[in-house]
């Protein structure tokens, strides 16, 4: 194999909630002809201590993954917010002039969003998957402020057999998670997941999909508080065929009630 | 009703109980988002706009000192005064001052942020002398003794009966309340009371949207006229406008008007622009007799020499509050002062110091709608977070939060101890789960566990699935 060598930066939330995301990507990878490496020393990237205002500690773990993620093609990243985070944000971390600005510019280069590489660098325009469902798509705001990511996902679930994408008419606001965010502000946070259920509800899906877990989990997480049937995915593992696992938010509470029969 | 931006919190969750604010907000919310979407989809150049836009407030700043001397030398040419404010108490004494040089005085004003953010009004009625609003929306948040809840729609929280009711108790006639059942006649009582102000003021107030340097002009945008009442009706006309507001030439005006009307309201260019150049000439027939600019600095200087000289390029069209989603959720009160939405969480904690708004900077999702839409092309979420910078390096933030990013780090250098932490905490929530389930609750994040359940992980975590992986293929 001479494919392309990619580092999957598998991000800590993947890493303890849910591996099937990490493992999913690599399959994609794989498929697409790369060879994959998962550099084991591998930690967290920052965002939380970036977005917290926390530069020194910031910098600490940039440093670190920096020179951990030198030496590999590409550098692949399941996760919008973790990507815009390596790719977007590392190199305004250092002054222009320092090495370390210039060794952070080359790994922005090299870093890529998970499903924008597929289409955008390894020219993928079909999947072979399976996902016979109604499934609307929440494009989480980093992936698609920062890092542009819209058409990707989009055209890449075009190609799974039997799903059908129906566009909710917020696709493109803000769920309310925003990390710290949902701890500080818990009904600011909770009031912008309704707005969003509600627009995703009004889509009638069987799945949510999206393409950052820290989002996912917040829907999922309403969901499961109100007894909520709707699943949620990572679009990696539609993608992959890797779905036929419990969704993100687990099995629903209590059961959904029989339909009743229509009185017209 | 007395907001303040410490008290963020209570007034954030009070907000997201008051119905009556929650369906203004959602009405608010689509008009404005809906209305420039349609007006930026019908201009094919709107981005090239916004970056002509962006270059010119980035351009002017760069340039600021000697383009308000050129502004300065420009008013006087033209007949007119230029007063300089360092802060908000001598910006007041200048207008009370002027202001004083009438008997009786009585003062119609047009709407100006600038006023709101030096405490303008408190002062003359505290001095004695009748100020009346006159922009509609202003004019009902003056009846009802309230700060604006939205910069360019200040009345954006209050509904139609809430407006009837103000009508009929401050104009006293108690049968408004039953006749006002309209917006045309709600408009039509207020008119009739404002024009007795405007023909009986001798000062009339405004501010501007924009300085024109070599013309010592001041531009003002409005939808209803009053501002042109208010400036050539008086004797004398008070302009006041923060000293970030200048630009070379009317060219560079002509395009910042077509991104501000349109990202404000939606509209090519707002009803009326009028342009005031001095006071009334020799031979002519209207116009004020005095022309004074004020020019307040208020911060503002200092804001050019640090981290967040990019807010300074602000048009105020209120575009990042309309697309904000915690704008939308909580409206402008929430925020305490002048300012709200992403703007506010910039210049409130500039203005007033972290510390009488710690938790301006934080209510922020960093979704970046804000700065896809600024017509100028203010970095707004990394302005907030660099806000959230300063409140770290002055340990404004909690105590608790700093700790947290300083344990983080530590265990995230260490990827072996990293790891197994990672792993028994997956586990230990397993544990702690129902099965197939979600959890309902921890010992901490007791925020999160208010309204959310939180997913279970798996089982394994990626990195001890991958060193299985790697360990079998070798």
């Amino acid at each position: 194999m001479n494919g392309p060598l990619v580092a999957l930066f598998g991000t800590c939330l993947v890493d303890m909630f849910r591996p099937s995301i990490g493992l999913s990507a690599i399959a994609l990878l794989q498929r697409a002809g790369c060879r994959v490496a998962f550099p084991e020393a591998q930690t967290c990237c920052g965002q939380p201590m970036f977005n917290g205002g926390d530069l020194k500690h910031t910098r600490e773990l940039a440093k670190r993954h920096i020179d951990l993620l030198a030496g590999y093609d590409y550098v692949v990243i399941p996760s919008g917010s973790c990507g815009g985070m390596i790719r977007v944000h590392y190199p305004q971390l250092f002054e222009v002039g320092d090495p370390w600005h210039a060794k952070a510019l080359d790994l922005s280069r090299r870093s890529f969003e998970l499903v924008s590489f597929l289409v955008d660098v390894m020219k993928l325009d079909r999947v072979d998957a399976e996902f016979p469902h109604r499934v609307t798509y929440h494009d989480s705001c980093s992936g698609l402020r920062e890092l542009g990511i819209k058409a990707q996902p989009r055209k890449l679930l075009a190609s799974v057999r039997g799903l059908q994408l129906v566009e909710m008419d917020q696709a493109e606001t803000c769920c309310g998670f925003g990390g710290a965010f949902s701890l500080k502000f818990p009904d600011i946070s909770t009031r912008l997941a309704d707005d969003k259920l509600a627009s995703a509800r009004a889509a009638e899906p069987e799945a949510i999909l999206g393409g950052d877990l820290g989002c996912l989990l917040h829907l999922a997480g309403r969901l499961s508080r109100e007894g909520s049937d709707t699943r949620v995915y990572h679009v990696a593992e539609v993608l992959a065929d890797a779905a036929d696992i419990p969704p993100i938010n687990g099995l629903p509470r209590n059961p959904p009630e029989p339909a009743k029969p229509k009185l017209d | 009703m007395k907001f303040s931006p410490i008290e963020f919190r209570s007034q954030a969750e009070a907000a997201l109980r008051d119905d009556t604010l929650q369906a203004a907000l959602k009405r608010a919310r689509s008009g404005f988002v809906d209305k420039r979407a349609k007006a930026v989809a019908a201009l094919p150049e709107f981005e090239l706009l916004r970056a002509e836009a962006s270059a010119i407030r980035a351009d002017a700043l760069n340039r600021l000192p000697t383009l308000l001397e050129e502004f300065e030398a420009g008013v006087i040419a033209a007949g007119g005064q230029v007063h300089w404010a360092i802060d908000a108490a001598e910006a007041r004494k200048i207008v009370l001052d002027i202001a004083r040089c009438h008997e009786s005085c009585r003062i119609a004003k047009g709407k100006s942020m600038v006023a709101e953010e030096i405490g303008l009004n408190p002062a003359l009625e505290d001095a004695g002398i009748n100020v009346v609003e006159t922009d509609l929306g202003e004019y009902i948040i003056q009846l009802a003794q309230e700060p604006p809840s939205h910069i360019v729609a200040p009345a954006i929280h209050k509904t139609r009966e809430q407006v009837a009711a103000l009508f009929a108790r401050h104009h006293e006639r108690a049968e408004l309340l039953t006749e006002l059942t309209g917006i045309p006649e709600l408009v039509d009582e207020a008119r009739r009371v404002l024009r007795e102000t405007f023909l009986s003021a001798d000062v009339g107030i405004t501010g501007a949207n924009f300085l024109v340097a070599d013309s010592g002009s001041t531009v003002l945008v409005t939808n209803e006229g009053n501002g042109d009442l208010c400036s050539t009706l008086p004797k004398t006309h008070i302009v006041l406008a923060g000293i970030e507001k200048v630009v070379p030439s009317m060219t560079e005006v002509s395009t910042l008007l077509r991104v501000l009307a349109r990202s404000a309201t939606g509209q090519p260019l707002t009803t009326y622009t009028s342009v005031f150049t001095g006071p009334r000439r020799a031979g002519e027939d209207f116009g004020p007799e005095e022309f004074h600019v004020v020019l307040v600095d208020n911060g503002r200087a200092a804001m050019l020499g640090s981290e967040f000289r990019d807010m300074l390029r602000c048009i105020r069209c209120g575009a990042c509050m309309n697309h904000c989603p915690v704008y939308g959720a909580i409206g402008g009160h929430a925020y305490g002062w002048v300012y709200p939405g992403p703007m506010g969480q910039v210049l409130t904690p500039w203005l007033l110091g972290p510390e009488r708004a710690p938790d301006l900077a934080h209510a922020c999702t960093m979704n970046g709608h804000c700065a896809q839409v600024c017509p100028v092309g203010i970095p707004l979420p990394d302005l907030i977070r660099a806000m959230r910078v300063r409140e770290h390096e002055s340990h404004v933030n909690h105590v608790a939060e700093r700790w947290v990013f300083r344990q983080w780090a530590w265990w995230a250098k260490r990827p072996r101890l990293y790891g197994w932490a990672l792993r028994k905490k997956a586990r230990w929530l397993r544990r702690l789960a129902r099965p197939g389930g979600a959890l309902r609750k921890l010992p901490v994040w007791s925020g999160w566990f208010r309204s959310r359940d939180l997913p279970t992980p798996q089982g394994r975590t990626l990195r001890d699935l991958m060193r299985e992986k790697l360990r079998g293929s070798q």
